[in-house]
């Protein structure tokens, strides 16, 4: 494995990112809407919207901070970078041995502190309401999603997400029934922490739905782009992940690239059916209460103890 | 490791799995309708894993056994439970005695304590569904936790259901079934059961205009 | 000069705090010399000793007698690893601290400026001395005047009742715990049935270190020195339940002080338990390390709810440093018990997480405590409710808080991170513990670490969120003033320690491996009995990978992880730059059309914490007074207070007191009797001796 074709594999991973990501939610968005008997946007559609929205001046109340300024690039570049760590199409990338799954979730806890700040930057009602219930459900999200990879590293004995995908899918069909609890906890992660039903609306207007929408409202033109592909790109990793962790059969071992294009229609094959159910789940279900959330999240927090529990009880010797 | 267990094995493992994790459903849930979906959907999992049993070992009476679990607990209870709470018109079970999140941290000490109650017994046993004996426990022991914990009678009964549910999950795992005369008792004494409960509701909310077992202190003695 | 031991200079170098302390005494009134040449040369005193200790880590152990003390009982000092380790990092804060206090302290407030400076060096100079000391009587003497000396900086301002209320209270709970650890001590010196005649007692050689190192106890009296230690030195760390005074005492101090309690005293104490448990007893028993690791994840959890609730910062603070100091218990317990089943590597695992832990908190625990000073003197307010909006006067200081807090919260790639990592590494290694119930234990006590880890962000982003973002909540607060150059250097130097200690952990680690080799005899960086040793030899070589085990199960690069946050941005900066466009316009906040707004419609403090406060309800002991919407003047009052205070030590005092007014009895006031008394004594005696 040479240098050179270990920095186009990870460049052409970044690039599948950034592409596949708009796309994965312009066919949530149109999965959502053939359940609900309307027309669908086009899929094309987020796209179009980053570029309308980067065409556009910023509007900045007069007492912003540099930190406001600065939190849409580090958002931005958080997500990125956990998309060059999960192993998509490759588990050996080059830059995989930088962060192991706690660090993915430190990751994921850096962007979330940066824009919980940025919407208290301002001072109005809107963004220190958002940030407020942001942190709710972040400070309960945050150790359930760890417990998930916990279980997972218990069982490859590693907490590196290139052994986890070397462990769990590429040593034939076996069934891992803590896997079965971990999997319900990482869909109920996933809801709470990409801002969906039934958690919370990502299309409401109403305040009194509002989480992720309160913190990034007084961002515009290019910072607003910035976050929405950021918003797109979360999504998109959090789908790797469930594929990394549960379905992890066809991502390649090596670092080569006719490996990488041979296992790109899998990918994108899992995807959709990933995204179709996602649909089906936020059609299905009503949005709860916010002082629902923490039961709901607690919940996901203790049937990912419960999978460690049961790991070591039914998987382990005997 | 697992790598070396036989398929049919794995599947009874994730069965135990499924049926720990409909457990803890059951003691979270507040819609009363989810709840019987719920025990609908365990006593599936139940069928599922005896017939596995009963293929694996060949054992043909179990095969008996599943179609008396298939035919009582996934459609005959669950559909004169929908009836009766469609009948006393309870939908939701909005305050339990203690709050959910306190409710499942105690779910989980007990079944770290179940864990812990099945390994001596698990070597000892022979079959190849010994591990899931502190399973088995566990959802009787959740199933007992769900009874304690809810001020409704309806889900107190759902409890109790399930909890035999467990016994016969531990049954099934440990001993390979029971003799069909204890089967075929039981499940009498559990139909029978439910049908007498479901009169005694009917008492209980004439009395008191109400299914909140709150309500029943009231008949202790003043002092 | 080289002959000179490191311990000599160490030596030299406390002396040299003790002459400036005296000299600052006796010029008790010129401030000007005093915080701007004294509290300097401090510093220096402190980079020094720092150099010293870290070029003593890994030699051999130094020891020396020192002519002072009884006549037949002289000071024994040594300097082994782990006392380096120790005072590289009392070096180190206290050279930031120092500096910021030349800054901190301005004409014509507070206390004589000559008597603080005595106080704060004697303080500098007896902890020094704990750290080094290696016989009981030293080691009580130097930590006696530890509690002494703390106690009157923090009653600095005795003129205010809470203060002085708050200085007692920690003084009483510091003796409490003082007892402790001289019994300890005493059972250390010989606890063994054959060593428990009168002539052993006397002989005072057995009260050193060496002695007791050399005692093999059985499981009752090393268990009682065990817990007499958890006690006594858990009593100065704030371990559940003997943790009261910390949140009285850290906000009544000064924040100079308050920092270097914070950030140093309670390490002492964390030295003290080490030292105890894995170097002077012979054994140590798996079920001590399930105690600890328990009281511990108590300490963490409860730290942490109550910090997310509190309105005056420097409290915020306090209670976040008992969270803290929970994690390091937890760390330390989890050592013990792999250490019990001989699991040596996990034991270094786990016993690394603790030592870099305490780096890393006397690093960021102090940068924020001095930031609040700062907050402090700029506004003269602590309570959050009336401040906000600070990062437009203060960047210096905000900037530098924002450090410390996303240090505090365990974020990557500074240095909270690289301890936590390390923590919940040592925690996933337990399923090969032998003991049932402990291995089913432990994934729960992971969960309740990574609960408190993501509760110490919301902690941390209420606490810079209120202080310096939104808009000011207070008219005054336009006023106020950036740190003063001195404070800034003070400030940055800990914030460039948190920096160094998050990008370079393997420098660190190979530092700290002398520590763990001396205390269990075996490091990360060392062949063992899973790797080999051309293995091992690459994993330290590699300063930009931090892999404690082994590449395949857990890695972890900062230096990367930040060069690829900040790559990425700079790319993506310059892409839209000139690809689009840089345009911005600056008008009136949006805030969804609303036509008024103002700085009370952001979130109080209290606010903030609400819906953590309904969740977290059972913990706390609240008294709430909500106004109806039919109250002519409406009052919104919410009080949270601490169980442990009415349950324990309410019912403590009034058995104290109850005790005492029986004994009271006895003082009638009447001379006749007092006589009384005597004639009863002297007839009593005569009756005992007349046969």
């Amino acid at each position: 494995m040479n240098t050179l074709a270990a920095i186009l594999v990870q460049f052409f991973e970044l690039l599948a990112a950034l592409l596949l990501a708009p796309l994965l939610t312009g066919w949530v968005n149109q999965c959502r809407a053939w359940l609900q008997n309307k027309t669908a946007p086009p899929m094309m559609l987020p796209f179009r919207q980053y570029a309308k929205l980067l065409e556009k001046e910023a509007v900045l109340a007069n007492n912003v901070s540099s930190l406001f300024r600065m939190a849409p690039y580090i958002i931005f570049a958080c997500m990125a970078l956990a998309s060059m760590i999960v192993p998509t199409l490759s588990s050996s990338l080059m830059l995989a041995p930088a962060a192991d799954a706690i660090a993915l979730v430190g990751l994921f806890a850096l962007a979330r502190i940066f824009i919980a700040l940025a919407g208290m930057d301002i001072g109005t009602a809107f963004g220190s309401l958002g940030a407020r219930r942001e942190m709710l459900i972040g400070f309960l999200a945050e150790p359930a999603l760890l417990m998930v990879f916990f279980t997972a590293s218990l069982i490859s004995k590693s907490t590196s997400l290139s052994t986890m995908v070397e462990a769990l899918g590429q040593r034939g069909f076996i069934v891992y029934p803590s896997l079965a609890f971990a999997g319900v906890a990482f869909t109920m992660v996933a809801l709470a922490e990409n801002a969906r039903i039934p958690v919370d609306n990502p299309t409401t207007h109403l305040e009194l739905t509002m989480i992720h929408e309160a913190m990034i409202l007084e961002y515009s033109g290019r910072h607003l782009a910035l976050i929405e592909c950021a918003v797109a790109l979360k999504l998109y990793v959090y789908f790797c992940l469930g594929v990394a962790l549960f379905v992890p059969w066809g991502i390649p071992e090596g670092a080569d690239l006719l490996n990488l294009l041979q296992a790109l229609p899998l990918l994108l094959l899992k995807l959709a059916v990933g995204g179709f159910l996602l649909a089906l789940i936020e059609t299905i279900s009503a949005k709860m209460r916010v002082f629902r959330a923490p039961e709901f999240l607690g919940t996901a927090f203790m049937l990912a103890v419960l999978g460690m529990l049961v790991h070591l009880l039914l998987e382990t010797g005997k | 490791m697992t790598a070396t267990l036989p398929i049919s094995a794995q599947i009874i493992n994730l069965l135990a799995a499924a049926m720990l994790l409909l457990a803890f459903a059951m003691v979270s849930q507040r819609r009363i309708i989810s709840l019987i979906n719920l025990f609908m959907a365990q006593g599936a999992v139940l069928c599922a894993s005896t017939l596995v049993v009963a293929i694996s070992t060949g054992q043909s009476h179990l095969y008996g056994s599943a179609l008396i679990t298939l035919v009582l607990k996934v459609i005959l209870l669950p559909w004169i439970l929908h009836r009766l709470i469609h009948r006393l018109n309870v939908r939701w079970d909005i305050e339990t005695l203690i709050n959910i999140p306190m409710t499942m941290i105690i779910g989980i000490l007990l079944v770290i304590f179940s864990f812990n109650l099945a390994l001596p017994i698990s070597e000892l046993a022979g079959t190849i569904t010994r591990s899931t004996l502190g399973i088995a426990i566990a959802s009787v022991m959740l199933s007992t936790l769900m009874m304690i914990t809810r001020s409704k009678a309806v889900p107190q009964v759902i409890g109790f259901l399930s909890m035999e549910n467990g016994l016969f999950f531990a049954a099934t795992s440990a001993t390979y079934g029971m003799p069909m005369v204890v089967e075929l008792g039981i499940a009498l004494d559990v139909l029978v059961g439910t049908v007498i409960l479901g009169v005694f509701f009917f008492q209980i909310r004439d009395k008191f205009e109400s299914l909140d077992i709150r309500h029943l202190e009231k008949l202790r003695e003043d002092q | 000069m080289s002959n000179l031991l490191s311990l000599d200079w160490a030596l030299v170098l406390i002396v040299s705090w003790l002459v400036i302390g005296v000299a600052g005494l006796l010029l008790s009134h010129r401030f000007f010399l005093i915080s701007r040449v004294l509290f300097p040369l401090g510093a220096i005193v402190g980079l020094a000793l720092a150099c010293v200790a870290f070029g003593a880590l890994g030699n051999a152990a130094e020891e020396a007698v020192l002519p002072l003390g009884l006549p037949d009982l002289p000071f024994h000092v040594r300097l082994d690893s782990l006392s380096a380790v120790f005072l590289l990092l009392l070096g180190g804060a206290a050279a930031g601290i120092s500096i910021y206090c030349a800054g901190y302290f301005r004409k014509g407030e507070g206390a004589a400026p000559g008597l603080q400076c005595m106080l704060y060096h004697v303080f500098l100079a007896s902890m020094a001395m704990v750290l080094l000391a290696d016989d009981a009587y030293a080691f009580m003497v130097a930590w006696e005047t530890m509690a002494l000396s703390s106690f009157f900086l923090v009653t600095t301002d005795h003129l205010i009742p809470e203060i002085r209320r708050a200085g007692y209270l920690y003084l009483l709970i510091a003796h409490v715990g003082a007892i402790c650890i001289l019994l300890c001590f005493g059972v250390l010196h010989g606890g063994s049935e054959a060593n428990s005649n009168l002539t052993q007692v006397s002989n005072y050689a057995n009260y050193t270190f060496t002695h007791m190192r050399a005692q093999q106890h059985n499981t009752l009296w090393a268990s009682a020195a065990f817990f007499l230690a958890l006690f006594g030195f858990g009593a100065k760390a704030g371990l559940l339940p003997l943790h009261v005074w910390l949140p009285e005492a850290h906000p009544a101090a000064p924040s100079p002080v308050s920092a270097m309690m914070s950030g140093v005293m309670l390490k002492t104490a964390i030295y003290g338990m080490l030292r105890v448990s894995f170097d002077l007893l012979y054994t140590q028993l798996w079920w001590w390390g399930v105690i600890v690791l328990s009281l511990g994840l108590a300490s963490a959890l409860f730290g942490v709810v109550f910090s997310a609730v509190q309105n005056d910062m420097k409290r915020l603070l306090a209670y976040s440093s008992i969270e803290n100091i929970g994690l390091l218990f937890v760390g330390i317990g989890l050592a013990l018990t792999f250490k019990s089943f001989g699991m040596m590597t996990l034991a270094a695992l786990a016993l690394t997480a603790v030592l870099y832990h305490c780096l890393n908190h006397a690093a960021f625990k102090s940068l924020l405590f001095l930031c609040t000073g700062s907050v402090l003197h700029a506004t003269g307010s602590r309570n959050l409710g009336k401040l906000g909006g600070l990062i437009h006067q203060m960047p210096w200081v905000a900037w530098l808080a924002l450090l410390g807090a996303i240090s505090s919260a365990g974020l990557p790639p500074l240095n909270g991170f690289v301890s936590e990592w390390l923590l919940l590494q040592a925690f996933l290694f337990t399923p090969g513990l032998p003991h049932a119930y402990i291995n089913m234990l432990v994934p729960v006590a992971a969960a309740a670490v990574a609960l408190t880890a993501a509760l110490a962000g919301f902690v941390m982003v209420k606490f810079f969120g209120v202080v310096f973002l939104g808009r000011p909540r207070e008219e005054s607060l336009s006023q106020a003033h950036d740190a003063s150059l001195l404070e800034r250097i003070g400030l940055s130097w800990l914030g460039a320690i948190c920096v160094v200690l998050g990008l370079f952990p393997v420098y660190v680690i190979e530092k700290i491996d002398n520590v763990t080799r001396l205390l269990l005899g075996a490091g990360l960086y060392e062949a063992n009995e899973m790797y080999s040793t051309a293995e091992t030899a690459a994993r330290a070589s590699n300063w930009l990978m931090l892999t404690p085990i082994h590449p395949d199960r857990a890695s972890y690069m900062p230096v990367v992880f930040l060069l690829g946050i900040l790559v990425i941005v700079a790319i993506v900066f310059l892409l839209v730059r000139n690809l689009w466009h840089n345009k911005e316009r600056v008008s009136g906040a949006w805030d969804c059309g609303f036509p008024l707004q103002t700085a009370r419609m952001q979130d109080t403090a209290e606010g903030f914490s609400q819906p953590l406060r309904q969740v977290f309800e059972p913990f706390y002991r609240l008294q709430s007074d909500i106004p109806t919407s039919f109250d002519k003047s409406p009052r919104y009052r919410v009080i949270v207070e601490d169980h442990f205070w009415y349950w324990i030590y309410l019912p403590i005092g009034r058995t104290a007191d109850f005790g005492a007014k029986l004994v009271a009895f006895l003082q009638q006031g009447r001379i006749s009797v007092y006589l009384l008394y005597s004639f009863i004594t002297l007839v009593i005696l005569l009756f005992l001796i007349r046969g």
